[in-house]
């Protein structure tokens, strides 16, 4: 099937506000008839549960963790991009969609990136006016730092918490309509299955964590804002109860599932110090502003790296991309370093790592301004490694950190399943085959805020309120099946914890279908994945019962559907038989080992079909075009 | 390292608690405390045993969801460090470790070390946020904002909402979580215009929650992860005074 995105033709300047203009509208006193369900609380359904209730909608949100505060864009720290031109160098909308298209490498929709860049400004006015405290020069003005992959300075930020405060302004905000009582909010709950009806998305069924009742929520739309999948690869940067399992399942009922190989390997990680690790810590970009990327010239240099003199160091950033230095994005950042490490001059243990050295910055502004501008980095990274940063360099490698891929959706944010929107890293729109540094921020902002309110209207004027209710038989058959799916889980009382599998599920993920990844590479994940799978369905052991709070339970469950998704995700990036941004497929590269794109067979969206477990999923393809940038080679030099 | 772990088990809310002696073997000095209790709980599992339950999710200090008094203290007592940054350098071999949970009145308790802690949503509901509409408010430089002021108001968001100070206070007061977000609003031009009604329906929503109010122990500084400062009680006070003064 050829898939149709549905954006508006004509010029893309003003492609959103005539787009807007088309959509149909629900009347203020018909809203409170329709009922909206939001999953999850970050920064993309935390802003879209907070503005449908104040249009006047219905809304029931949802989220996994004790409060709607705690949503892993809580962990974001550099900042958020907007073209608002504040230092005059050069910024423009036009701009900021030209380098998140080519950040992306191509990859991605004209159309929603342009409207992306368009709604940025909003986004600052609207979290200024929530209180959120952004850094101000002297004057009373905001302020910016720069970002990889642009050359001006457009990132907004709150001191290393950008992702905390703009999360606590959509918390508040969402409070708000919690007290107005437009929001109704479930917290400590897990959507385990989408209820579709005559093949509209009617409803969830959901496990509340504390009593573990199984139930379903009926609505008018079902809105999942549940962020990326990066878990799967066990060790990453997103939090411990990041999953895949909500998208999961609604790809299992219908919902197509778009480039799944595009992940983003976040450049500065602090290294693994062990076997014993549950999560890793990034360090924030931001840092590439004031540090220098440098390994030793020598192989094997064991010596202190403030023991190193300056001519055997090998600022390899700014020795390959002279006009962006140590702002090169992410993924290109990611690889030079693991290009250092595979080349023996890696330091720390093990050799995987490279060195993020502040000493020329610290010099030059004095460590009182670097302490200002990145302390709570510098005080987490001491924390962690035990070492102090203003006195040697930080080490880095890079770590599993975000998906640009996810459920497919049109320009309205629409999955193919009507009714079912999906929002912020769940969703695969804007970034393309990588993302830009600050732009995850900004894209859950804007979906939340600036987009689904409008286009949700569209959906809603064409159906009648509450024409589900609780009692029809597919929200009864979805509680069946979510209740024998657990009880099967409950019950194999087997020999493996469930972290055993997880683990042994990401080391495949990681090798295979990582930051380097080959036809043979891929087509041994695949070998590997469903074998593991079957072992998970026979030998794993979950302790508890299934009606109390059950830890176990919970993993279980997220750890069953990565098993599952690895494949897709393994398959996805075998049959792109090309290298695009985080995808990097090492067959497919310049002679100078940058990636390669053949844009002559693969400028497409790839979507998936879901047939059945052990059964071949179907590839849906939607062309991409470029009518406002020229495919170009992505060059950062 | 080895060490003796003395943990606070409780099946469910109306369950009896108790704690319970488990030992951590060879324990990494690099380990998480959070890491160390996983392992634990990997052994237990294979035990078939129920695993101690506890919150956790960013594991890098900013998602406030880890929560667990660690020999008395919330948060294990390392200065401005959650559970889950807590690493087991700060420990020595052989140590006995008693591991509970939050304790407050107004933290009910759902099983082992999870809490309930919902009463710290119903404070921010009653008004901790500036009532502006998506869409429709100016732009970001319209109304300048003095670096002071700024600061002074990231200052005070810095907060997590984790509630150890609520743990760490003899009173079970949620003082110095409300005073964050009240000083931080009231530092800003935008948050000026709700002031005094805020002020008003935070504080009557923290005694309604079940919290205490505040008599100075200066325990809640101590054990906050983010460091807030006390100095956001006082400017509480003068919030509420010139608010019943309207």
């Amino acid at each position: 099937m050829i898939l149709d995105g549905k954006c508006p033709k004509g010029p893309i300047q003003t492609s959103w506000d005539r787009h807007r203009f088309d959509l149909k509208l629900v009347n203020p006193a018909n809203k409170r008839k329709y009922k909206v369900l939001v999953v999850g609380t970050g920064l993309a359904g935390g802003a879209a549960a907070a503005s449908l209730g104040e249009l006047g909608y219905n809304v029931e949100a949802f989220c996994y963790q004790d409060s709607a505060r705690r949503a892993h864009s809580i962990a974001a720290q550099g900042g958020i991009n907007a073209a608002k031109n504040y230092p005059n160098d050069g910024d423009s909308i036009y701009r900021l969609f030209y380098d998140t298209i080519k950040g992306g490498d191509f990859r991605a929709r004209e159309a929603d990136v342009w409207r992306l860049a368009q709604v940025s400004n909003n986004i600052i006015d609207q979290c200024v006016a929530q209180g959120v405290p952004f850094a101000r020069d002297y004057a009373g003005y905001l302020d910016n730092r720069s970002f990889g992959g642009a050359q001006v300075s457009r990132t907004f930020y709150a001191r290393g918490q950008t992702g905390q405060q703009l999360l606590l302004g959509a918390y508040s905000a969402l409070s708000r309509q919690v007290k107005a009582g437009t929001v109704k909010l479930f917290a400590r709950t897990e959507m385990l299955d989408l209820v579709v009806v005559d093949g509209e998305a009617k409803g969830i069924t959901v496990r509340d964590l504390i009593t573990g009742e199984i139930r379903t929520h009926v609505g008018d739309a079902v809105v999942l804002a549940t962020g990326g999948y990066v878990n799967v690869f066990y060790l990453s940067t997103n939090a411990m109860g990041c999953s895949v399992t909500a998208n999961w399942r609604a790809h299992k009922k219908g919902a197509f599932f778009a480039n799944p190989c595009y992940t983003q390997i976040h450049p500065t990680c602090i290294p693994q110090s062990g076997d014993h690790q549950s999560k890793l810590t990034l360090m924030s970009e931001s840092l590439r502003n004031d540090g220098r990327c440098w390994a030793p010239k020598k192989k094997g240099d064991n010596r202190h790296p403030n023991d190193i003199p300056e001519e055997e160091r090998d600022y390899y950033l700014e020795r390959k991309y002279p006009s962006f230095g140590n702002l090169a994005p992410r993924d290109i950042a990611s690889r030079a370093a693991k290009e250092q490490c595979d080349d023996g001059r890696g330091v720390g243990p093990g050799g995987r790592g490279v060195n993020l050295d502040f000493s020329a910055a610290i010099k030059r502004v004095g460590e009182h301004t670097i302490r200002e501008r990145y302390g709570n980095l510098f005080e987490m990274y001491e924390k962690i490694t035990d070492e102090n940063a203003y006195k040697q360099p930080m080490r880095m490698y890079p770590a599993p950190h975000y998906s640009m891929g996810g459920l497919w959706v049109d320009y309205n944010c629409e999955s193919n399943v009507p009714g079912l929107f999906v929002l912020g890293e769940a969703n695969f729109s804007v970034h393309g085959a990588n993302r830009l540094g600050a732009s995850a921020l900004m894209q859950g902002l804007a979906d939340g805020y600036f987009v689904i309110p409008y286009t949700i209207a569209n959906y809603l004027a064409k159906t009648k309120p509450g024409a589900v209710t609780a009692d029809h038989a597919e929200c009864k058959k979805s509680v069946e099946d979510v209740k024998a799916y657990n009880n099967r889980l409950m019950n194999i009382n087997g020999k493996k914890t469930v972290s055993e599998f997880h683990r042994e599920l990401g080391k495949i993920m990681w090798e295979n279908v990582g930051m380097a990844r080959s036809e043979e590479t891929l087509k041994d994940a695949i070998k590997r994945i469903p074998v593991l799978r079957e072992e998970f369905w026979n030998n794993v052991k979950v302790t508890g019962k299934g009606e109390e709070l059950n830890q176990q339970l919970e993993n279980a469950g997220r750890v069953a559907d990565f098993l599952e998704f690895g494949e897709l995700m393994a398959k996805d990036a075998l049959h792109r038989n090309e290298s695009c941004g985080g995808h990097f497929r090492v067959e497919h590269q310049m002679p100078d080992g940058e990636a390669k794109r053949d844009d002559e067979n693969y400028c497409y969206v790839g979507a998936w079909e879901f047939k059945g477990v052990d059964k071949e999923p179907e590839l849906h393809k939607e062309p991409l075009t470029f009518e406002n940038v020229h495919l170009a080679v992505r060059s950062y030099k | 390292m080895n060490l003796t772990l003395h943990v606070w088990r409780q099946s469910g809310p109306k369950a009896p608690g108790k704690l319970e002696q488990y030992e951590a073997k060879n324990v990494s000095p690099d380990q998480s405390f959070l890491e160390m209790l996983d392992e634990v709980n990997e052994h237990l599992i294979k035990e078939g045993k129920d695993p101690i339950a506890f919150d956790h999710d960013c594991r890098e200090g900013i998602c406030g969801m880890c929560s667990q008094v660690i020999n008395g203290v919330p948060h294990g007592g390392r200065e401005r460090t959650t559970v889950c940054q807590l690493h087991m350098r700060s420990f020595n071999d052989g140590d006995t470790i008693y591991i509970e949970p939050w304790r407050a009145l107004a933290f009910p308790i759902q099983k082992d070390l999870i809490v309930d802690r919902n009463g710290l949503e119903k404070i921010i509901q009653a008004g901790g946020y500036t009532s502006c509409h998506t869409g429709g408010v100016a732009d970001g430089n319209a109304i300048l904002v003095p670096k002071i002021a700024a600061d002074y108001a990231m200052d005070a968001a810095e907060c997590i909402g984790c509630g150890a100070c609520v743990a760490a206070c003899p009173n079970g007061s949620a003082m110095l979580y409300t005073s964050a977000k009240v000083a931080q609003l009231a530092a800003l031009p935008q948050g000026q215009a709700e002031a005094a009604e805020r002020v008003c329906a935070m504080t009557e929503a923290m005694q309604e929650a079940g919290f205490g109010n505040c008599s100075n122990h200066y325990e809640c500084q101590a054990a906050c992860p983010k460091g807030i400062n006390v100095k956001f009680i006082a400017k509480l006070n003068r919030e509420y005074q010139k608010a019943l003064l309207k």
